[in-house]
């Protein structure tokens, strides 16, 4: 018997390592799928005020994955607390809502209106542009990084996730500063920006021109990132990035993740997370692990010298 | 569904009962029926064979060469059979999914998700409907004639096409009993005054208390226009492109009018078939 439950600190303990990444879930799978079977459930991301999205054509396929502009549609706090909340309430799986804001004080005000019944923690997406900073995002660097989950750990006591930018040049000390500001988590991590061109119509294939990429494409990136974050904080690293099997999600345990989150394998395969998470089992099962955190400190380390765990800090 | 073995969730107190599924259905057969187009029969029993019309799947196309088609690909249901277990799709060979398609062989099999979305509805009120459809849209339409059969309506098919060639499926049409006009690009019968006539002779006769289209712009442009002057119910089936068939990813947005207001929908989620008079210029 594996034990696959995992504790992401603050009282949260989930019954097994697999989520899904915020803005690839929402309540249509559960026409499909059992979400009771799922460690957590991550919503969509959702803003105070009322959000339009961005231009379509809002998705292309690229090799071995996809760009997306969606631009953050949303219908306010306020409705998801009275018409989305209600129908997560009916799962047992924990739910995690995913906010964002272009200011500091707007992410407090935020996360002060999440304290109600139904929610057992927050992920902030500080990968939005700050407004107050000339549009460049929260987690691109430390010090607003800082600021924001400083703001949002001041007005909650539920778990505070901060979800980080891959679209950074130190991730590491992006993480530490969350750590610093009072995070329980990191989610590492969001789409990197990218873009594509129909050269037919000699067009940018996303109507809003550049997107985020995600998808296996991107999995070796944001691998790096998780291991970087990992070895960089003592909070724990929820790994996110082309997650689509239980050997990808296997590779980040063994990066230092504590949970990971599968995104866009859900959008091809609906069933991905159930599959993930037998397939997990199935490993530690095979290699000999009673409890699937032991995976975070299997990663065999005997290549590592010292100059190369410098080039990975 | 598979729990973790050591699951610290209770179950729930109703069983999971899933509403679509993610078919592994077997190829019966996969023509082609002209030279664009090919019909792919499976054998998908269980929820996918209980897909009702205007309801749509999400097909994972094979990779071939160099078509790598990353997404799913929306198709709305040419034929559906909860007794037979088979499911039909009638699809334009045109990108990199359907080429892939295109070369599915007897025997082998392909994951369909659905069925998807909300189909057509026929209103009580609904006696003598006119379905107006063009190109692969008219495959859209052909199960709405069979459930108009089922439940007494009569039904006028208004089929427009580049040519002759083009026609599609007007044998599922007749053998419903639907009264079938033809208009075509070629001999310029399917002129838009042309058609807008064909459309005001049908309801003097009494024969249009409803209207129903799917893949043509300015068809359903004018379904629309003249269902508001004749007071006429209309529905239309929309597409867009689509990654997730779910309402998660919220890309296959387009703009509605409802009540005066520009209203943002998922035609995954809360489509493909939309009320007319909400529809707007695609």
């Amino acid at each position: 018997m594996v034990d696959l439950s995992v504790d992401l600190g603050r009282g949260l303990i989930l019954a097994n390592p697999v989520m899904p990444a915020s803005g690839t879930f929402a309540e249509g799978l559960a026409r499909v799928i059992d979400l009771n079977g799922i460690g957590a459930l991550v919503t969509k991301t959702i803003t105070e005020e009322l959000r339009g999205g961005n231009l379509t054509p809002r998705v292309a396929e690229v090799s071995n994955g996809m760009l997306n502009s969606i631009g953050i549609p949303s219908k306010g706090i306020t409705y998801f607390l009275e018409h989305t909340l209600p129908f997560y309430r009916q799962f047992t799986a924990p739910l995690i809502v995913s906010i964002s804001a272009p200011t500091v004080d707007a992410f407090a005000r935020a996360a002060a209106r999440l304290n109600v019944p139904g929610i057992a923690g927050i992920e902030a997406n500080i990968s939005c542009p700050n407004i107050e900073e000339d549009g460049k995002a929260f987690a691109m660097r430390p010090g607003t990084t800082e600021q924001a989950v400083s703001a949002m750990r001041e007005v909650t006591d539920l778990p505070l996730w901060a979800k980080l930018t891959p679209n950074t040049g130190d991730i590491a000390a992006v993480a530490r500063a969350a750590e610093k500001a009072g995070a329980d988590a990191v989610v590492v991590a969001n789409t990197i920006l990218a873009m594509s061109i129909d050269i037919e119509t000699m067009r940018p294939t996303l109507g809003n021109v550049m997107g985020g990429l995600s998808g296996p494409a991107f999995k070796p990136i944001a691998l790096r990132m998780t291991y970087q974050c990992a070895r960089a904080v003592n909070i724990p690293v929820i790994g996110c990035g082309g997650i689509a099997t239980a050997n990808d999600a296997v590779e980040y345990l063994l990066a230092g993740a504590a949970a990971v989150q599968v995104g866009t394998a859900t959008f091809t395969r609906p069933n991905a997370m159930n599959e993930v998470i037998a397939g997990l089992t199935e490993y530690c099962r095979r290699k000999g692990f009673n409890r699937v955190t032991d995976l975070q400190a299997a990663l065999n380390a005997e290549m590592l010298i010292p100059d190369v765990m410098e080039a990975a800090q | 569904m598979r729990q973790p073995e050591n699951s610290a969730v209770t179950p729930p107190v109703d069983p999971f009962s899933a509403l679509a599924a993610d078919t592994s259905a077997r190829v019966l057969r996969n023509e082609w029926v002209n030279a664009e187009y090919k019909l792919i029969v499976l054998d998908a029993p269980g929820l996918a064979a209980s897909a009702e019309a205007g309801q749509f799947f999400n097909i994972e196309c094979p990779v071939v060469g160099e078509d790598k088609p990353f997404f799913r690909r929306p198709m709305s249901t040419y034929a559906a059979d909860a007794e037979t277990g088979q499911v039909e799709f009638l699809y334009k060979v045109a990108g990199a999914g359907t080429r892939g398609l295109a070369t599915l062989l007897d025997g082998q099999t392909v994951r369909i998700l659905g069925p998807l979305g909300v189909g057509f509805t026929l209103p009580e009120h609904v006696r003598s409907i006119v379905i107006m459809g063009r190109g692969v849209g008219l495959a859209t339409l052909a199960p709405l004639a069979e459930m108009a059969h089922r439940r007494g309506v009569a039904v006028t098919a208004v089929m427009s096409a580049r040519g002759p060639e083009q026609v599609l499926s007007v044998d599922r049409f007749e053998a419903t009993g639907a009264a079938v006009e033809i208009v075509l690009d070629s001999d310029g019968t399917s002129d838009l005054a042309n058609v807008e006539a064909i459309l005001r002779r049908l309801h003097a006769q009494g024969r249009a208390d409803g209207f129903y289209t799917c893949g043509s712009n300015r068809l359903m442009l004018l379904m629309k226009r003249l269902a508001g002057e004749l007071g006429i119910y209309g529905e239309v089936a929309m597409e867009q492109q689509m990654a997730c068939g779910l309402g998660m990813c919220f890309c296959c947005v387009r703009n509605f009018d409802v009540d005066g207001e520009t209203v943002s929908k998922r035609v995954c989620w809360d489509g493909p078939v939309f009320p007319l008079a909400e529809a707007t210029s695609w």
